[in-house]
């Protein structure tokens, strides 16, 4: 019996020998890193020397509402996403019904819709003049007992019908990895189905689950769009609003360091719900958990209840949005066309450049680390893709306060020197902006990268540094295109994420760039569906487009 | 290994195919009637930072058209664009800060990001009143926010002034705007002015008192208004406008509030020009053109607000409003007094 851990990846290639003699790499990995922590880092040092009239003030005003607000967000959102993703993915696991097949895909989808575009579609159809409201009122006199879409409850469902996803892909994926041998041995000592799924099955997915509710509640965490729609405001929407409505970036920034302590909290917790705990499985692959085949009546019924979720979180949005499409294309004046394809290409080349500099960086930074291979280094590499728990408004306070200094400087030196400065170099142009995304998602293109990375044996890279391949070289000729289609996948996904982004995109954006995102806020937000709807429908589109990147390479599992 | 690759080319390939199907999209929709591109070489260029994001492209063609200066603008919030401003200090790219509040504008002439601006042709279109005393701002369109009602479950009569729907009879039947919104900010501060700081908290506790439906969107309070959400709110003016240009059998009602003493609370849309502008000149033949009849007619109608040009008639649907007697209030206390409103509303509990 060879134990074969499952859940944990090999942390540390087999580099270390060599390590030392290969200086030179790192150097760049090293400032790479440091330049992507810098944001953080500024953050986090306003709230190392907080200052009291200020906090005084918020605590005063905005604060209590905010962190509760939060709180409720981050446990409704967590609570609904693990209710909802980890039954949905032990249905499909563990049971055949009729259209499992199809549906176990159908329930990915709702991650393609942004929140905030799920938040205004619900917003326009189930507030009190939205159409459902309108088609009831002829059956009742009164319609107080229909639920108030603008309260915490509305963004939490909304929430988690986009962010279940998340869950229930990692928890069937880490239903898949278990044993069937497990299950049939607790089914034989005469556990009833409940007890084992709760004893033993839920225990064994753990981590991955764990995994899955994190990155959930950290979507919830970073919104600040959907929370307003819902009158619903949080700590994501205290930054922005003290930065904006009381002139205050001090205290915006004194702000965004609680939420980053708030997404430190979740980081730890989800570190604490892995666990040291390593389950090891014996045995291969050969005998994974066999569904069981659902009667007649319960098979419908499980289908049912999979089509339902797939129909309230997928089809009625983008239902919506096509339907307000179709009835406001043709009223369009002429030039509406022309302004979505303007902001198309704005996206787009927006998003093209962070997935092209967050994929470099990844690469450089995943390889030097890997051949430093030393526990600092490891440590750099955590810190360096901490950026992912970072809300976007705390990463974009964290980039305009020194790239503003140093446009600055710069701008004052020249106009000393030469007499004419030359404009703002960084904040004035999309170099803030692609920076903060590379800080922002630089995780998900170093996992790709990484992962593929740790693919590649030890023998390959000590082949060619034999036959006399310096690091650069091996680098360029031997590493990159093994790991070419993993930095592929990764820009994929980096790209899909640009596109949505917002809050950074908002604050950041150069003079005149509007993004298809932007555009659907600020037309959401005026209440005008139909200017929002067409862009929206771009943005689901692309984010459709990793969805079945993540279908192909699950196909291949099976 | 080979599977993978085949997987992962096959979604590249999908995600190219979207890019060049988006990029083909905004190719081909331009088509021949697409708007000549503007010549910035002709005429220069002005940049705007517009808080005013509805209906403006049409406007500023039509000025570069007539002009050949060609205009760039970027939107956002007053507030927001004013930071930027401010944070990009003398190597600002914006000419002109064009904001939907007159709080905004003082506070922006307040942190010296505004330039005065000695023009006989501004001082002519426009009335004194409604620029700023320094002319460092001016206004360009003005906005009444006032009360709107449905007319089966409101009669004319039962309405008088803002402060009386601070009634407990109003009770349950106000839709209004949060808190957080400038013009509710701008509202506030004029009932401070009227009636100092004591007297305007009573109002706004008044209001709270009423457990008002917020909705932080002027179009869907009055739609909300039509659906028999509510039976009374303040919105301003042009938003019906807007829906009734759609729906012209809309179930709401404009009323001009306070009528019989102040005047109804007008905000302005207005503009100046920056304190760094790059292309001053320009700025101010744009500001200039703005308020010519020409430049009125286009601007107010794109979005049914009227005209600061007394002699520019408004668009006929806000005409059929009636005539209107404006609260005389200095447009620059929305500014002065914005912090001690929002503290006001803080402390009312009006979210």
């Amino acid at each position: 019996m060879r134990p074969l851990p499952t859940i944990l990846p090999k942390r540390f290639p087999a580099f270390n020998r060599h390590g030392q003699s290969w200086r030179s790499l790192p150097v760049l990995p090293l400032l790479l890193a440091l330049l992507v922590v810098l944001p953080v880092l500024v953050v986090a040092s306003s709230i190392l020397t907080p200052d009291r009239e200020i906090w005084l003030h918020l605590a005063g005003t905005l604060l209590p509402e905010l962190t509760r607000n939060t709180l409720l967000l981050l446990v409704g959102v967590g609570v609904g996403t693990l209710l909802l993703g980890v039954s949905l993915a032990w249905l499909v696991t563990a049971y055949h019904f009729p259209g499992r097949r199809v549906l176990e895909w159908l329930l990915v989808l709702p991650m393609a819709v942004p929140t905030y575009v799920q938040g205004f579609v619900y917003m326009a159809t189930f507030d009190f003049a939205g159409p459902v409201q309108a088609a009831l009122r002829p059956f009742f006199r009164n319609m107080a007992w229909f639920p108030e879409i603008r309260s915490g409850a509305g963004v939490i469902l909304v929430m988690t019908l986009v962010l279940y996803p998340y869950v229930y892909l990692l928890a069937r994926a880490g239903f898949r990895e278990q044993s069937g041998v497990l299950l049939e041995a607790a089914r034989v000592m005469g556990h009833s189905p409940a007890a084992v799924f709760l004893r033993v099955i839920l225990p064994l997915a753990r981590p991955s689950i764990a995994a899955g509710a994190a990155l959930a509640v950290m979507e919830a965490l970073a919104d600040f769009a959907t929370v307003r729609f819902f009158n619903f405001p949080t700590l994501s929407d205290g930054v922005i609003r003290v930065w904006y409505g009381m002139m205050n970036l001090r205290a915006a920034s004194e702000l965004a360091g609680l939420l980053a302590l708030v997404a430190l909290v979740i980081l730890l917790l989800e570190h604490a719900l892995r666990g040291r705990t390593r389950y090891y499985q014996a045995g291969g692959k050969a005998l994974g958990i066999v569904p069981v085949t659902l009667p007649g009546k319960q098979g419908w019924l499980a289908s049912a209840a999979c089509l339902l979720v797939v129909a309230v979180a997928f089809c009625l949005p983008v239902g919506q949005l096509l339907s307000w499409t179709m009835k406001e294309l043709p009223n369009q004046p002429a030039g509406t066309l022309n302004v979505y394809a303007q902001l198309s290409r704005n996206s787009i080349v927006l998003s093209v450049l962070g997935a092209l500099f967050a994929t470099v960086t990844a690469l450089l930074l995943a390889s030097g680390i890997r051949l430093a291979s030393s526990r600092a280094a490891f440590i750099l590499a955590k810190l360096a893709t901490s950026g992912y728990a970072m809300p976007g408004a705390v990463i974009a306070v964290g980039i305009i306060v020194p790239l503003s200094a140093i446009d600055h400087a710069l701008n004052d030196f020249l106009a000393a020197w030469r007499g004419s400065g030359v404009g703002l170099l960084l904040t004035g142009s999309m170099v803030g902006l692609v920076y903060a995304y590379v800080v922002r998602f630089l995780s998900v293109s170093y996992s790709s990268v990484d992962s593929s990375l740790e693919k590649i044996t030890p023998n390959v890279t000590a082949a060619a540094r034999l036959l006399g391949a310096g690091p650069w070289r091996l680098l360029w000729r031997i590493h990159f295109p093994l790991v070419a289609p993993g930095m592929l996948a990764g820009a994929i996904l980096v790209f899909v994420d640009v596109m949505k982004e917002l809050p950074i995109t908002m604050m950041l954006r150069p003079f005149g760039h509007d993004t298809l995102a932007v555009w659907v806020w600020q037309m959401a937000a005026e209440s005008v569906w139909g200017g929002a709807s067409l862009p929206a429908l771009v943005i689901v589109l692309a984010g459709l487009v990793p969805v079945f990147f993540l279908m192909r390479v699950d196909a291949r599992k099976m | 290994m080979v599977p993978k690759k085949r997987g992962i080319l096959l979604s590249a390939a999908i995600s190219l195919a979207f890019i060049l199907g988006v990029l083909a999209v905004g190719r081909f929709s331009g088509g021949p009637q697409q708007p000549p591109k503007p010549e910035p070489a002709q005429g220069g260029m002005v940049n705007i930072y517009t808080a005013r994001h509805y209906g403006v492209e049409k406007v500023f063609e039509e000025f570069t058209r007539e002009t050949g200066i060609a205009v760039r603008f970027t939107t956002g919030s007053d507030a927001a664009l004013r930071e930027r401003i401010k944070a990009e200090g003398r190597y600002t790219p914006a000419d002109i800060y064009l904001a939907v509040d007159a709080g905004n504008l003082w506070l922006a002439a307040q942190d010296g990001l505004l330039s005065p601006v000695e023009s006989g042709v501004l001082a002519a279109n426009l009335p004194e009143n409604l620029r700023d005393p320094e002319n460092r701002w001016f206004g360009l369109t003005q906005r009444v926010r006032t009360i709107m009602y449905h007319p089966d479950r409101v009669s004319q009569d039962e309405l008088s002034t803002y402060e009386a729907l601070a009634d407990p009879k109003w009770r349950g039947r106000l839709v209004l705007r949060p808190a957080t919104h400038s013009y509710t900010q701008s509202l506030v501060a004029s009932l401070i002015a009227a009636h100092g700081r004591e007297r305007a908290a009573e109002i706004v506790r008044g209001w709270v008192a009423n457990e008002p439906t917020l909705i932080d969107s002027d179009t869907r309070i009055l739609e909300t208004l039509a659906a028999g959400g509510g039976d009374v709110a303040i919105t301003n003016h042009y938003y019906l406008g807007r829906l009734l240009e759609a729906t012209p059998d809309l179930p709401v009602r404009v009323f001009w509030a306070n009528q019989g003493d102040r005047g109804a609370h007008v905000n302005i849309s207005g503009a100046g020009v920056t304190a760094y502008a790059p292309n001053r000149g320009n700025a101010v033949a744009l500001l200039e053109w703005l308020s010519s009849p020409r430049g009125q007619k286009l601007f107010a109608d794109s979005n049914h607000e009227f005209p600061a040009n007394p002699n520019v008639v408004p668009h006929p649907i806000i005409a059929d409003f009636g005539a209107y007697f404006a609260d005389p209030l200095d447009k620059a206390e929305y500014g002065r007094l914005q912090v001690e409103a929002i503290k006001l509303l803080d402390e009312a509990g009006y979210k």
